[in-house]
């Protein structure tokens, strides 16, 4: 519990000193960051609405990091979840269908999933790289989308603006109230939370990929196959990223644009190890990590900060957080000399 | 004149235990001292203090009557304090003259040290040859390696930590009389062991651990080996029975012509093995180790698996090809040489280590593993064997080789297993739990279990095993029976390919004579 008071409070110094230097009154600075957005309502929905994607995917992405397989592409299963929730919502031939709902939701996770089936294909069979492989297709996956706006999926009626067509109302989630964003599918988030901790702490397929991860030669020791570990740690991160994707369509965003999130699936990956790849850690994480982006923009359109700085500001929390870690378990030691 | 070494009042306590309460001792120059005691009695904790890599939190220690301040190894080292450690520390894939230039202080001179570790290692009649790498010597050979770098240093006081749990009964004997002349050159030595018979033969006298007090001091040539095992484990050992071996009809495991190459550039290939347990009886795999032990056992157990499915039979069932898993349905269970990365996993905690391979007794249900089942199956084996651990919730890594090992026998005894596959089942442990864990692999076997003992402890096997082979160089020999055959015929084969060949490879410890 050490861990994160120590790096709260460095990174309160640090960052106050920064500010200082820079000429930005330090406590007005952090009040802005940390506390004006969370002071309305709107600031609350905001708050959630962007944690919900970054628990999601970093609760899928922990399973896999449990087992040291190393998915870091959740950003591109997250598009390819999008593309898959968003088609399903435009062409299926009852806009007003209740069943589009659940059908874009299957379409989404099953899209993330076989988006990261390639990579554990690959890397059961081949022995390639997944954080090669997995890194790679987020590019795919982001032209692919790029192409999908600006050609066949563009919207015939939206003034050349790469866009698609905006969903229906049967395909969307509707707000808790319409002044505020926030949606109903924050409950996949916190379901996704207890599945997680179902999984990793209680279910007898977690405790095998804990062991792969732990120490593999008594993985293989007790016959745990490597590949279980390495498909269900990928599909496990693929079908939240691709739940986490669907949610945005069918949420906030409403229809495709070239650039559909800010970075949840790369953000998601610090997310899970602020969390320490523990269910209820990562709510922390997702939560704090949310907080950074709101407290970002606000310090950029109150005070004027530019954008690189909160950027930096951001960093120096995630690295005493990180260091901080690394010092509870190791010690800096003076060696002598050699006589 | 001086002790060479003198502690006094020696006290040091980790959270939770005192590792030596208030240890006395003296070593006179040209002593041979042994430090006796089971496991977790204090030794490791005593060598590290004396060597300087643990601080004691009270207490002196006096070089030659002089107190030594700002105890490290490096002053140690300095004063002519050397220890030769139970697990090397070399690099396999340089010579042996870098290796010991790594670890010299003196200039960087190759030829020259190369010229010192011929003559010295000559003069103590354990030859090397210094332009070797060390990943082609014999498990015997690298000791030498490593004891020639202390001798180097011209050390006043040379530590051994277990020396002879990796040689043949041959290279024991050399080994012997290089520390005799040693000693008898002024060098004291200080020789840690659990082995009650090297002890009488070679040492003056002892100081006996148990739980980190001394609990007596002995003159080994003069006491008999019950004096001293009960000075060590405070009670009188428990003796063996080895009631007759009834061998079932058909073989429980059947290999025949099990052919495969070496893992890796280090490994050995394994030539046509064949051979068979049966139920009732307990089979012994002698040899030095590195000649395919690794190989072989990580075929056995599944951990690698072979493509010709009948080269391995369980229970008449061809199982080359299966993983350990679908092994252990078949009724196999296994303990492997390492204990802690292969046989429990580190970090988690002795319930969680329970589930690995005893998931099939009713730990799992629905897929959801069943704490409260783990847990009392890990109180049982913590209780039934003995295993000194805070209970199921300590982790793995917490608790001393010799309990891991305990807790790791008694979780595969515990599954029932018809075919049971054990490497150095007592590599570590004291010699009462080592006692406990023999008699029961005995019976084990005698309710009907085949067990194959794989073991560089030739006592061990000669103790417990109805039929011995012999593993060398990948080949393993025909079955010897126990009672027809003796140590030195055992010592022989185990170095056999180079007195056929004349190659100087490995295990050329035991033939010179």
């Amino acid at each position: 519990m050490a861990a994160p008071v120590i790096a709260t409070v460095l990174t309160l110094l640090v960052g106050s000193l920064l500010f200082a230097v820079l000429g930005y009154d330090p406590l007005a600075t952090l009040q802005a960051f940390f506390i004006t957005p969370l002071n309305s309502l709107n600031g609350l929905s905001e708050w959630l609405l962007k944690a919900s994607p970054l628990i999601l995917i970093a609760c899928g992405l922990a399973v896999g990091f449990r087992a040291n397989v190393w998915n870091i592409g959740a950003e591109g299963q997250l598009i390819i979840g999008a593309l898959a929730a968003c088609g399903v919502g435009l062409f299926y031939p009852n806009p007003d269908s209740w069943l589009l709902l659940p059908l874009m939701f299957f379409a989404g996770a099953i899209a993330g999933m076989a988006w990261a089936a390639i990579p554990a294909f690959l890397r059961a069979r081949m022995n390639t790289n997944e954080i090669l492989v997995t890194l790679m297709l987020t590019y795919i996956a982001t032209l692919l989308l790029s192409w999908l706006v600006h050609g066949p999926w563009r919207d015939p009626a939206g003034f050349n603006y790469p866009q698609t067509a905006l969903l229906s109302a049967a395909a969307m989630f509707e707000p808790f109230d319409y002044a505020y964003r926030l949606n109903a599918s924050v409950f996949i988030t916190v379901v996704a939370v207890f599945l997680m901790w179902l999984f990793t702490d209680r279910s007898f397929l977690g405790y095998k990929m804990s062991v792969s991860g732990a120490a593999p030669l008594a993985a293989r020791y007790a016959g745990f196959r490597e590949s279980a570990a390495v498909w269900t740690g990928l599909l496990a991160g693929g079908a939240a990223a691709g739940i986490a994707g669907m949610a945005e369509v069918s949420g906030p965003l409403g229809q495709l644009s070239p650039q559909i999130s800010p970075g949840y699936g790369f953000a998601a990956i610090i997310v899970a190890f602020i969390g320490r790849l523990n269910a209820f850690g990562i709510v922390l994480g997702g939560l704090l990590m949310s907080l950074l982006f709101l407290g970002g923009e606000a310090v950029q359109m109150n005070l004027g900060l530019s954008a690189a700085l909160t950027r930096i500001f951001q960093g120096i929390l995630l690295f005493f957080l990180l260091a901080a870690d690394f010092f509870i378990f190791y010690r800096l030691r003076r060696i002598p000399e050699h006589a | 004149m001086p002790p060479r070494l003198e502690l006094r009042n020696i006290t040091k306590s980790y959270p939770g235990i005192i590792a030596n309460d208030d240890i006395s001792m003296s070593i006179m120059p040209g002593e041979i001292h042994a430090v006796l005691g089971e496991n977790g009695a204090g030794k490791s904790t005593l060598m590290k203090i004396i060597y300087g890599a643990a601080q004691a939190d009270s207490g002196e220690i006096f070089c030659d009557g002089k107190p030594i301040a700002a105890h490290t190894p490096a002053t140690s080292r300095a004063l002519g304090i050397e220890m030769v450690y139970q697990h090397f520390a070399l690099f396999e894939s340089v010579t042996v003259v870098e290796n010991i230039a790594l670890a010299v202080s003196s200039s960087f001179d190759l030829d020259t040290l190369a010229r010192q570790i011929t003559e010295l290692s000559n003069r103590y009649g354990m030859p090397i040859d210094p332009y070797r790498r060390v990943h082609d010597l014999s498990v015997g050979e690298r000791q030498r390696v490593e004891i020639v770098r202390c001798l180097l240093q011209a050390p006043k006081l040379l530590i051994l930590d277990e020396p002879t749990s990796v040689l043949t009964p041959q290279a024991v004997v050399k080994l012997f009389e290089t520390l005799r002349q040693l000693a008898a050159e002024g060098c004291s030595i200080v020789y840690i062991s659990h082995k009650l018979d090297e002890v009488q033969e070679l040492c003056d006298t002892a100081t006996v651990l148990r739980n980190g007090k001394v609990t007596g001091t002995a003159r080994p040539k003069e006491s008999t080996s019950a004096q001293l095992a009960r000075l060590m484990v405070g009670a009188e050992l428990p003796e063996m029975h080895v009631s007759p071996s009834v061998p079932s009809d058909k073989p429980v495991i059947e290999v025949r012509g099990l052919t495969a190459p070496a893992r890796d550039k280090y490994g050995v290939e394994l030539k046509n093995v064949s051979f068979e347990v049966r139920g009732g009886e307990i089979v012994g795999l002698a040899g030095v180790s590195g000649n395919g032990q690794a190989e072989l056992i990580s075929l056995l157990s599944g951990e690698r698996t072979h493509a010709n499915a009948l080269s391995i039979q369980i229970g008449g069932k061809a199982a080359a090809h299966l993983n350990a898993s679908e092994r252990r349905k078949l009724g196999m269970a296994f303990v492997p040489e390492e204990r802690l990365g292969r046989g429990a996993v580190p970090p988690h905690a002795l319930w969680q280590n329970a589930v690995l391979t005893a998931h099939r007794s009713g730990l799992v249900r629905n897929g959801l593993v069943d704490r409260k089942q783990a847990n009392s199956f890990a109180a049982k084996i913590i209780e039934r064997f003995k295993v000194k651990a805070n209970g199921p919730q300590s982790s793995a890594q917490s608790l001393s080789g010799g309990n891991l090992q305990k807790f790791i026998v008694g979780r595969e005894i515990a599954l029932e297993p018809k075919l049971f596959l054990v490497a150095q089942p007592t590599w570590g442990v004291d010699v009462g739990a080592a006692a406990f864990i023999r008699q029961t692999l005995v019976d084990l076997s005698r309710s009907g279990a085949a067990v194959l003992v794989i073991s560089e402890e030739l006592d061990e096997l000669f103790e417990i095993c109805d039929r011995l082979l012999v593993i060398c160089q990948g080949q393993v020999s025909p079955p010897l029976i126990r009672t027809k055959t003796n140590r030195e015929e055992i010592g022989l084969l185990m170095t056999r390919v180079d007195r056929g060949n004349g190659t100087n490879g490995r295990g050329e410890v035991a033939i010179q004579d």
